[in-house]
């Protein structure tokens, strides 16, 4: 190191294709290992929740309105661009939390980019896989094609704070869900990273959306929404899970949260069609045939 | 109708015989395959809604009843069910299938009695698709390993299934079939109104042999069925009722770690284009909200018709509904029969009234309802507002709203103006503008110049505040299944 003064960054929260501070004015401090001041992130606010999902509302229609060639495309380019900037994610993950070694780092940045490769190429075959044609005992054409539910939130995975943020949120957008992503609490700082690395990879404005601050305080706007269509609370601990579920009833807001298997971040088991499938609606749809 | 020169074009009634049905005087619950005494030994009785007659009496579980059901859907499951080779199951389910088809015409009765609904809906459709759905079912039992690409399908333990009374022994059937075939057991709940031929079904499951405690039913009121959801032995709940049930058992069920999935509510639009078939479109309105006496959960409520043939569709719906024949539900000839109890007219006459009173206009035709029984005449409401309680509210009950558009773009817009969205339905001869309406359509299953079409092949199930999770086809297995690597 020279006697050059580092250039430190501010990392902001990602509502609607914007990096902003909160409307509150608010922000927290985020330690490194050694218990050093990394930074200090936004601490979002209830308002900052009801403007992610309204911007969230607002992609969702064009988002699910492009192509899934055109979706395939665009979650394979969040890798390219991950891959181009893999050193810099690994530095975060190695020094966030409990940190890692840097081996461990790059692992999990190697199979967080990987997992974007795996759903992007899901993108124009999921339909295929969870719908079809079914064959009714009548002189009709009928068939179940999978829909995305329309907003999600994402109550993020505390550590590591990077592969199962991926894990959990490409699934989502695959489909042509929107998200409003509460990253971890104690590890935000990689999330605004990949905030920075989606805003270059042509994922449109709104689509993905990242709130950093407390958990007790943001989930309930998040889980309480009438907008929000789908919840996965894979990064609550029980009780606020139970809190927020009962919130959700009140909507008949569907509720999701990784099993065991799907908890195993680096396996293969952590991925599956069937997990685009619980952010999805069935719609079937007959029509008669006839002359 | 009136007479035609010196021709009587009036029906002469054809009643269905109620011979194949042998009515008991009162009906315990099923549990472990017998019969068992309720053990608070509370009986209430389940009326006829076209004679406001007790047709027998049945037993009203308490959550000891629950308890005891739940332990024997356990041990079952425990004691073999969950072990059993999926062929062994399908093999079981085929036979339920079969019995069901040859005492079909008892079922069917049987259905009409305690429900009320025509006996050519009963005969015609809920007992042949009840038992489709076993059959359909029976097959996935020993095929799941194709169900689903890369994983295996595990049973989840003990469903706790409540069903609604408009389609009794179906809704059973749509629970229990899918349940069943991927190896797990279940407590099923029919509605108060309606135990008659989930319990005729025990014999069935009786006769096919079925391992005792892999099916074990209970009659009762609300509370026996909150008993049941809420009790910590059951594994996942199914439930198929109002939203406003569905939402307290989701409230209820949170942070359990159970499997829920919901069967709720609608409000579905009917859309008729300027282009579509006209005659074709009056029949399928027709079938839409007057089926079941509308008290369908996806009936087509809401008409939405191009402003520019609006008074031509009304028209001829009004000529049609003149035609339409209320009255004895055992009659082959009645269109439309019974409504279930005595709440729900009570629901749909107050709903009708405040239609009336918010400014829409009634019309219903000339027709002599029996003076007994619960009946409702068929209805039709103009000059309707999206804000009206009639445009908004589940009636549940033969009353069209009808609304009108100008532009696709507005009938998208009004169709998905509800928190609902079960079915919709889409009338006109353009088939570009078929598929581009149904990708808009918030709503689970949409019917293009057809509508309530159903089938076990075919998934049916809401969006929003309609519910989740899918019934029918394979979609239908997901909800009773956990999905391991």
């Amino acid at each position: 190191m020279s006697d050059r003064l580092v250039v430190n960054k501010t990392y902001k929260q990602f509502i609607g294709g914007a990096f902003e501070r909160s409307e509150s004015g608010r922000s927290y401090p985020v330690a490194g290992v050694g218990g050093e001041l990394l930074a200090n992130a936004v601490q979002g606010s209830r308002k900052d929740v009801r403007d992610a999902v309204a911007a969230a509302r607002s992609a969702q229609g064009g988002w699910a309105g492009r192509t899934a060639y055109n979706r395939g495309q665009i979650l394979y380019r969040v890798a390219e661009v991950m891959e181009s900037r893999r050193d810099e994610f690994s530095a975060e993950v190695a020094r966030a939390g409990d940190g890692c070694s840097d081996e461990a780092a790059a692992q999990e940045t190697t199979a967080a980019i990987d997992r974007w490769v795996w759903y992007a190429g899901w993108a124009d075959k999921f339909a295929t896989v969870l719908g079809g044609a079914n064959p009714v005992a009548g002189p009709y054409f009928n068939l179940s094609v999978p829909e995305p539910v329309g907003v999600v939130g994402i109550v993020g995975f505390g550590e590591p704070p990077l592969l199962p943020l991926v894990s959990r949120l490409a699934p989502v957008i695959v489909s042509g869900n929107t998200a409003v992503v509460l990253a971890s609490e104690r590890c935000p700082l990689v999330a605004i990273t990949l905030a920075e690395t989606l805003a270059l990879s042509d994922v449109p404005s709104g689509v993905v959306n990242i709130i950093t601050g407390h958990r007790d305080e943001l989930v309930p706007p998040l889980a309480g929404h009438v907008a929000v269509d789908s919840l996965d609370l894979t990064g609550c601990e029980p009780d606020m899970a139970a809190d927020a579920s009962r919130q959700a009833a009140a909507t008949i807001t569907r509720v999701v949260s990784a099993s065991a298997a799907e908890r195993q971040w680096a396996d293969e088991s952590a991925q599956s069609p069937y997990l685009i499938d619980a952010f999805c609606e069935t719609k079937t749809v007959w029509h008669p045939k006839g002359r | 109708m009136e007479p035609v020169g010196d021709f009587d074009l009036e029906y002469a009634a054809a009643l269905e015989s109620t011979a194949p049905v042998r009515l008991g005087s009162q009906y315990g619950l099923f549990v472990e395959g017998e019969m068992v005494e309720p053990a608070a030994g509370r009986l209430a009785p389940t009326v006829n809604p076209a004679t406001g007659e007790a047709l027998a009496e049945v037993s009203v579980a308490d959550a000891a009843d629950v308890d005891r059901a739940v332990a024997a859907a356990r041990t079952a499951w425990e004691g073999g069910w969950r072990d059993l080779p999926g062929a062994e199951r399908a093999k079981y389910l085929y036979r339920v299938a079969r019995l069901l088809q040859e005492r079909a015409r008892e079922f069917a009765v049987l259905e009409t009695m305690d429900g009320g609904k025509p006996i050519r809906e009963s005969r015609d459709l809920d007992i042949p698709l009840a038992a489709a759905h076993f059959f359909h079912y029976a097959g996935w039992a020993d095929k799941l390993d194709y169900a689903f690409s890369g994983r295996r399908a595990a049973p989840l333990g003990v469903a706790a299934q409540v069903i609604p009374w408009n389609f009794p022994l179906l809704m059973a059937a749509w629970k229990l079939a899918p349940a069943l075939a991927c190896g797990n057991t279940a407590v099923l709940k029919p509605a108060p109104t309606t135990p008659l031929t989930a319990l005729l079904l025990a014999e069935v499951l009786r006769d096919a042999e079925l391992p005792p405690g892999v099916v074990n039913i209970i009659t009762g009121d609300d509370a026996a069925g909150a008993a049941l959801v809420a009790h910590p032995g059951v594994d996942k709940v199914a439930f198929t009722g109002s939203t406003e049930v569905g939402r307290a058992i989701a409230a209820e069920m949170a942070g359990t770690g159970k499997r829920l999935t919901l069967e709720l509510g609608g409000k579905a639009a009917n859309i008729v284009f300027d282009d579509a078939a006209l005659d074709q479109v009056t029949e399928g309105i027709v079938n839409g909200i007057y089926f079941n006496g509308g008290q369908v959960c996806c009936a087509g409520s809401r008409l939405l018709v191009q402003e520019t043939v609006a008074d031509t569709v009304v028209g001829k719906l009004q000529r049609r509904m003149d035609t339409l024949r209320v009255g004895d539900p055992l009659d082959k000839n009645t269109d439309i029969g019974a409504i279930n109890s005595q709440a729900q007219l009570d629901r749909i006459t107050e709903l009708v009234a405040s239609g009336v009173a918010e400014g829409a206009e009634l019309y219903t035709p000339d027709c002599v309802l029996p003076e007994r029984g619960f009946f409702h005449a068929p209805a039709l409401f103009t000059n309707v507002s999206t804000a009206h309680r009639i445009a908004q509210e589940e009636i549940f009950g033969p009353v069209l709203s009808v609304l009108t558009f100008r532009t696709a773009e507005e009938a998208v817009a009004k169709a998905n103006n509800t928190p609902y969205g079960l079915s919709a339905g889409i009338w006109t001869e353009k088939g570009s503008r078929i598929l581009w309406m149904a990708d808009q359509m918030q709503a689970g299953v949409v019917w293009a110049n057809t509508f309530n079409r159903f089938d076990p092949a075919s998934p049916f199930g809401g969006y929003r505040e309609s519910g989740y999770g899918r019934e029918g086809g394979r979609a239908g297995l997901l909800p009773y299944v956990e999905l391991v690597a």
